[in-house]
């Protein structure tokens, strides 16, 4: 691909004891791309996830970032890079406004030995982040513990890119979400997108409500990239005989576990 | 047109007014609804009415002195708390920092300092102390209702041990002794220093916001990169230093220095303030101006009580059914905030 890359990963492998959870997953990333990463439950994707984000170190493999390899120590670490995620807990406190939410953590203080909050500056520039994303809250006084789920996602993720975020990792961003929180999400996302500066991981099992928002798609099953495709060369409908093969695959498997079944999944156009 | 248009503007102004009497009035009561401290100021006025009509004697400046005894170290006792009480932890071990602190001022005076290091030096083992509890809360995961609960009885028998059980007596000159403590004017002042710092320091400086983001949500405090461990140590050393400056100033109001003063009494005291001032056991929320208000209310009942001749076995009835009235009302209250609270 001609676009300038941002992250790229080469056949990444974890293990936790004896159990694997990622075999060997190639991924790539170009400047401003959407990037659907999909897969089922215990496909590995949040293991690859929390590779990326630092949490977890890979068993094996390599992770290069805007071209050079990295070994990501911790969280904060990948954050300084500003590779971002955006957790499926949010990481946002209930009890504290969000425009102090937006700021924890970077908080702009005045100065002097006492730390003390510049409220009025967070405030004002996180409403300003807030307008400009499209994420609409009655004020951004409120508590967190009053916004619904779509609203307290559009802040999570408002926090991230106002973090300088190259990279955004949004973990099933659509969970638990009704149609028109869902809608204002993909909008923000939509805008992001537009924008340019940065480039989003969407981790889903819900492949149809992402699907059109993305440039590429990524399918991991059985810890492994098996498909990877840029959205106008593939369908939903291609991708839901993907899975649904797995799915019989998978069947056959627990039914004739004897049987020759389990090399079936390598089949496909990853790595 | 002209006067149409004044006449337009007239209404428009009445009806502004009106709708600005009418929010006055709503926005009063949502406050009283919003803010936590509410139903215990209101507590407060209601105790001082009634003790005021029965037993006249209630707002004498004599008795006032006496209410400011009752209250103020509770007071700075419970601002300590409250820090801890909204990281989700709690310190039992604190009654005990405010025997300890004073004697080991005492010993430093008697090697030589002057009172005020004197003072400071007894605030270091209350420092030391704090930060043993949040390490071993923090760092070994034991619950610091457990922590606290082993390091109460090593204080203690610290203090009888180094004290050798007996009362001392500190000897500071009157313009010290009246500093630090000595009358009830210092002690009010020392106690409202205390909470208005605090209250200050919760809700406007970073280490504020960071205590409640780590008692609000541990995982996505951690997640953000806040260091909630050390928040928790530092709460931790915050209280036991507060407990140790209580019972010092308390040893200049009272005139001795007794190894079994305080104690779990004033450490449940200090609790019993936090929680009926609207501070909740589950973390995240507090407030110091309702734990300063809680001592103030608990200091209106027991001195109310000793005026109106109610005996002490009857108080500790009272009591407890005083913090579990307030409790009722704040939950119930609570519960309100959050269905009618979305602006």
């Amino acid at each position: 691909m001609s676009e300038e890359e941002v992250l790229r990963t080469e056949h990444v492998s974890k293990s936790f004891g004896r159990v694997t959870a990622l075999r060997d997953a190639s991924i790539r990333l170009a400047k401003s791309e959407v990037l659907g990463l999909l897969g089922d439950n215990g496909a590995g994707k949040s293991t690859l996830l929390k590779i990326l984000t630092g949490f977890h170190r890979p068993t094996s493999g390599k992770i290069y970032f805007e071209s050079k390899e990295i070994h990501l120590k911790s969280v904060r670490h990948a954050r300084s890079l500003g590779i971002e995620p955006v957790y499926q807990d949010l990481a946002l406190i209930n009890e504290l406004s969000v425009y102090r939410n937006m700021f924890l953590q970077r908080e702009i203080m005045y100065g002097g030995p006492f730390r003390i909050l510049n409220d009025r500056a967070m405030r004002e520039r996180a409403k300003e982040q807030l307008k400009q994303m499209g994420v609409n809250i009655p004020s951004v006084d409120v508590e967190i513990s009053k916004l619904s789920g779509g609203q307290r996602q559009g802040i999570a993720v408002a926090r991230s890119v106002y973090a300088n975020a190259k990279v955004l990792l949004l973990d099933e961003p659509l969970a638990a979400m009704g149609v028109k929180e869902s809608a204002m999400i993909l909008d923000v996302i939509q805008r992001l997108k537009e924008k340019g500066e940065v480039s989003i991981i969407i981790v889903a099992h819900n492949y149809a409500q992402i699907f059109d928002f993305c440039d590429r798609i990524n399918l991991l099953q059985n810890g492994q990239i098996s498909f990877d495709r840029r959205t106008e060369d593939t369908s939903v409908e291609e991708l839901t005989s993907l899975v649904v093969r797995e799915y019989r695959a998978a069947r056959e498997t627990v039914l004739r576990p004897t049987s020759k079944t389990r090399d079936g999944s390598a089949t496909g156009a990853g790595s | 047109m002209a006067s149409e248009q004044s006449d337009s503007s007239v209404e428009r102004e009445d009806t502004a007014q009106q709708s600005v009497r009418q929010g006055l009035v709503h926005r009063v009561g949502l406050s009283l609804l919003h803010s936590r401290e509410a139903s215990i100021a209101i507590a407060g006025i209601v105790l001082v009415i009634y003790f005021q009509s029965t037993a006249p004697a209630f707002l004498s400046i004599g008795n006032i002195a006496n209410l400011v005894g009752y209250a103020a170290t509770t007071a700075i006792i419970a601002a300590g708390e409250v820090m801890v009480l909204i990281c989700a932890e709690v310190d039992l071990s604190v009654g005990q920092v405010y025997a300890l602190s004073p004697f080991v001022m005492y010993y430093a005076h008697g090697a030589g300092l002057p009172f005020v290091p004197a003072v400071i030096v007894g605030l270091l083992p209350a420092a030391l102390i704090g930060l043993i509890n949040g390490l071993v809360t923090v760092a070994l995961g034991i619950p610091s209702f457990i922590t606290t609960l082993g390091t109460l009885f090593i204080i203690n028998g610290l203090t009888l041990t180094i004290s050798g059980g007996f009362p001392v007596a500190p000897q500071a000159g009157p313009l010290v002794s009246n500093i630090l403590g000595g009358n009830a004017i210092s002690q009010s002042v020392w106690a409202v220093s205390v909470m208005l710092i605090f209250q200050f320091t919760l809700l406007k400086t970073r280490w504020g916001m960071h205590t409640i983001a780590t008692g609000g949500n541990l995982i996505g405090a951690s997640e953000v990169g806040i260091k909630t461990g050390f928040v928790k140590i530092g709460n931790f050393i915050i209280c036991s230093m507060l407990g140790g400056l209580a019972g010092m100033l308390d040893c200049f109001r009272i005139g001795s220095i007794d190894p079994l003063a305080g104690g779990t009494e004033i450490m449940f005291m200090a609790i019993a303030s936090a929680v009926i001032g609207g501070t909740l056991l589950n973390g995240g929320s507090g407030t110091i101006v309702g734990a300063f208000l809680g001592a103030v209310v608990l200091g209106f009942l027991k001195d109310g009580f000793t005026l109106s001749g109610v005996s002490a076995y009857t108080f500790d009835m009272i009591l407890g059914g005083a913090i579990l009235l307030t409790m009722l009302i704040n939950v119930h209250l609570s519960r309100l905030r959050a269905a009618g609270g979305g602006r």
